[in-house]
């Protein structure tokens, strides 16, 4: 992406000269306060909303003429945007619906998701009966079926507890393990994101700009240990100086 | 059945019984003529001995009301459907829509009576005038509360129109359907009957309405209480049974449809 700009109609600038290259498979987590247009940012990414200016290239393995594969772009939402009046199956099934294959193989891989994400004997529950946490698992598990080149996710675990959230960070963890997509992670939790990210881009507000793009050296796979380790531990102080260096400048302006 | 559920059935039939009774005690108290004011005991009396012409004309009055809350159904569910598809469609014509809706049907009737010759479809065009409404105006709103993420989803993954409507606008809109539709179901009777009385014997078939209508000429009060009486029930048993086919539509996924404590 190349001097992304985004001004929304009432002449508000929510983002100004992104650049940003994101390499295959990484784990990048774009972090932020609240109202720096990470979302915006995302929403982008996605191709669900236009920059006003800049290009945004994607080089995914079936793009064609500018169009993106449907199935190539997961994303999941800040709430698990699920169809109420369809079971967690039906749910799943939802981006084959849409593409229009269901068949027996992709029924399989229906069934094989809801088990990754610890979700299998509830199958013909319908949205309303599970926990909030399960509810996240669901929209993660029809975000992740369609095996996409790219993962987006739009602070997924904001409204969850600290223990399911915990426990939905590892869960990722090893799904992304699995399938190795890229994955965009927006947030607003240091701790979540060096946690879970390979490369952390920071974002300050007014207007939105990344003002730090740092690699996260800490080894692969990412264990619940890792979280009171020293490294860890100084990864999240830099972090969190560059986050508080950021504000400060923002202020004085 | 428990406690609750039973609660809610038997203490408005309480209420409704001890209601009764005071009405007949007052009726014969007061020595009140019938043509004025019949006790509950003759009306049930009336209501026994011309129950089988009081009902075929029931069945007059039910078929158009019927008839009308399909056609609501159907035609209201349709205009609401296209007024989602195109925006223009829906500026241009809503505005007639509550035209129709917010005009007298007794003010239009006559000349609906006059244009169309056929009496049954006269009566039932005038029903459905008053019924149609609800079910747009709902199901307009319905169509478009699809949630904006999903929406936002659905063209991530390259969904088509056509598609969208069927996996998440028609579900989105099912339940204000529903609730239109259980308004309309009054509406129906409702408009069923105010065309009958202004259409009087220009009808071949005489529905209830128009029992009503002759029972008040010949002062014979207890049958227009009988005929009364069955329009009620026909209003109740309509609601009831709409409101049934929205718990059953709805019960797995809709809080309208959840019971209390169900969890």
């Amino acid at each position: 992406m190349r001097g992304i700009g985004k001004r929304f109609g009432s002449g508000i600038a929510a983002l100004e000269a992104i650049d940003l290259d994101i390499g295959r498979g990484e784990f990048l987590s774009l972090l932020g306060p609240s109202g720096c247009g990470k979302t915006t940012l995302l929403r982008i990414i996605a191709g669900l909303s236009e920059p006003s200016t800049g290009v945004r290239r994607l080089a995914l393995t079936t793009e064609r003429g500018g169009q993106i594969a449907s199935g190539r772009i997961g994303f999941v939402f800040q709430d698990p945007t699920l169809m109420p009046w369809n079971t967690v199956l039906d749910n799943v099934l939802l981006p084959f619906r849409i593409t229009g294959r269901v068949g027996r193989a992709e029924r399989e891989r229906v069934a094989m998701e809801i088990n990754a994400v610890g979700l299998a004997g509830f199958e013909r529950a319908y949205p309303r009966q599970l926990s909030g946490g399960m509810r996240m698992r669901v929209s993660i598990a029809r975000a992740l079926v369609t095996d996409p080149d790219l993962l987006l996710l739009d602070e997924p675990f904001a409204a969850l507890d600290e223990i399911t959230r915990m426990a939905l960070n590892d869960d990722l963890l090893r799904l992304w393990d699995n399938h190795r997509p890229t994955v965009v992670f927006v947030t607003h939790s240091v701790f979540e994101s060096v946690y879970l990210s390979t490369r952390i881009a920071v974002m300050t507000r007014r207007p939105g700009r990344i003002v730090a793009d740092l690699p996260v050296d800490l080894p692969q796979p990412r264990e619940r240990t890792l979280r009171t380790t020293p490294s860890y531990g100084a990864i999240c102080a830099a972090i969190s100086n560059q986050l508080a260096a950021a504000m400060v400048e923002e202020r004085s302006r | 059945m428990n406690a609750a559920r039973l609660w809610r059935i038997a203490a408005p039939l309480a209420v409704g019984a001890v209601l009764l009774a005071i009405w007949q005690a007052i009726v014969r108290a007061e020595d009140i003529p019938s043509y004025i004011l019949p006790g509950p005991l003759l009306i049930a009396e009336t209501l026994w001995e011309d129950g089988s012409s009081l009902l075929g004309s029931l069945m007059v009055t039910l078929r158009i009301t019927l008839a009308a809350l399909a056609a609501a159904a159907i035609l209201g569910g349709g205009i609401a459907l296209l007024f989602s598809l195109s925006r223009v469609l829906a500026l241009s014509l809503f505005p007639y829509a509550v035209i129709l809706q917010v005009t007298p049907i007794v003010a239009i009737a006559p000349l609906i009576i006059i244009w169309v010759q056929e009496p049954f479809l006269a009566l039932l065009v005038c029903a459905w005038i008053v019924a149609f409404f609800p079910v747009v105006a709902n199901t307009t709103v319905g169509l478009n509360s699809a949630d904006r993420n999903l929406l936002a989803l659905f063209r991530l993954y390259g969904a088509s129109q056509a598609q969208t409507l069927r996996y998440l606008k028609l579900p989105t809109a099912l339940p204000y359907f529903l609730a239109g539709l259980r308004i309309s179901g009054g509406l129906a009777l409702i408009g069923a009957v105010v065309a009958e009385f202004v259409a009087g014997t220009g009808g071949a078939e005489t529905g209830l309405a128009f029992r009503i209508l002759e029972a008040g000429y010949r002062l014979a009060i207890p049958r227009l209480f009988a005929a009364l009486f069955l329009l009620s029930v026909t209003g109740i048993v309509i609601y009831l049974v709409l409101d049934t086919l929205s718990r059953l539509l709805l019960r797995h996924w809709h809080e309208s449809a959840i019971e209390e404590g169900e969890e």
